[in-house]
């Protein structure tokens, strides 16, 4: 294992692109890991403060689309005194090479981390073909 | 600052023009802030992760940290005088080795930061949640640094 590094503050990528929102408010692109095994997709993005029943999953025309909505906090009668990082919606979508599986698709949430799991329908899946010889 | 573009994003390509000025104009007020600093909008990154929002009302400091994918127990709080300090490691697990990344934007390593906060802190009563990745900590404030009400006679 390599010694790990010094995590740096980023700033929240705000979505530079879209098409006009219904409410005004920040949107935010989350941060995501995206890899596959010969089976699935996994998708990993990071939400923070966004509550299991914020997220909206869609898949369509294979168009994959993540949003979260975030709740503000409750802070009426406080004032600010610092404020470093803004808070706004999460909002990415991503086009897909292989054809999913919708009735499997699984999400989970976990500490503001969003897993999506994709599986491949079945005919995408490679398939060893062995030759025989006569 | 480094934009990351969207490429296989459908509107790619026509840009609202004054979103992009929205942005700018947001931007530069985070600059004049950061360097001359404003009373209205106290906006100021330090670059030190994790970024931290700070509200206070007359009993209490909450701040709060977003902190994706840390548990509870990972987290390291310590309150010593009027300093809070946040130190931990986000680790990121291996997903086997069959796996193909694609795509690897999230970060992992440690982190420690020291937030000096501008009263006398009770540090008996710091209570902190952790809730889908966002951290909160309220701290009380010490007797001597509450406000206190003054009736006119």
């Amino acid at each position: 294992m390599t010694e790990s590094k010094e995590l740096m503050a980023k700033e929240k990528q705000e979505l530079t692109t879209r098409g006009e929102q219904m409410q005004p408010g920040l949107v935010f692109t989350p941060a995501v890991d995206i890899f596959e095994t010969d089976r699935e997709i996994t998708i990993l993005a990071d939400m923070p403060g966004v509550a299991a029943d914020g997220i909206k999953i869609d898949l369509q025309d294979n168009v994959l689309t993540l949003s979260g909505d975030v709740k503000p906090w409750e802070d009426a009668g406080k004032s600010d005194v610092l404020v470093e990082f803004e808070i706004g919606k999460y909002y990415r979508q991503f086009t897909l090479s292989e054809v999913i599986d919708q009735n499997k698709i699984e999400a989970k949430l976990e500490n503001g981390v969003l897993r999506l799991n994709l599986p491949k329908a079945e005919k995408a899946l490679p398939r060893q073909i062995t030759v025989k010889t006569a | 600052m480094i934009t990351r573009r969207i490429y296989n994003f459908p509107a790619m390509g026509r840009q609202n023009p004054f979103e992009e000025m929205d942005r700018m104009s947001r931007q530069l007020n985070l600059l004049t802030n950061a360097m001359f600093g404003s009373a209205d909008l106290p906006f100021s990154p330090s670059g030190v992760f994790p970024a931290v929002n700070i509200t206070e009302d007359v009993k209490k400091y909450y701040v709060r940290a977003e902190l994706p994918g840390l548990k509870a127990n990972e987290i390291n709080l310590q309150v010593s005088g009027r300093n809070l300090s946040i130190s931990g490691e986000r680790k990121i697990q291996l997903e086997g080795k069959n796996a193909k990344y694609h795509r690897r934007e999230r970060e992992e390593g440690r982190f420690s930061r020291i937030i000096g906060l501008p009263g006398d802190l009770n540090a008996d009563s710091v209570e902190a949640n952790m809730v889908n990745g966002v951290l909160t900590i309220a701290i009380a404030k010490s007797e001597a640094a509450k406000p206190k009400q003054i009736t006119v006679k």
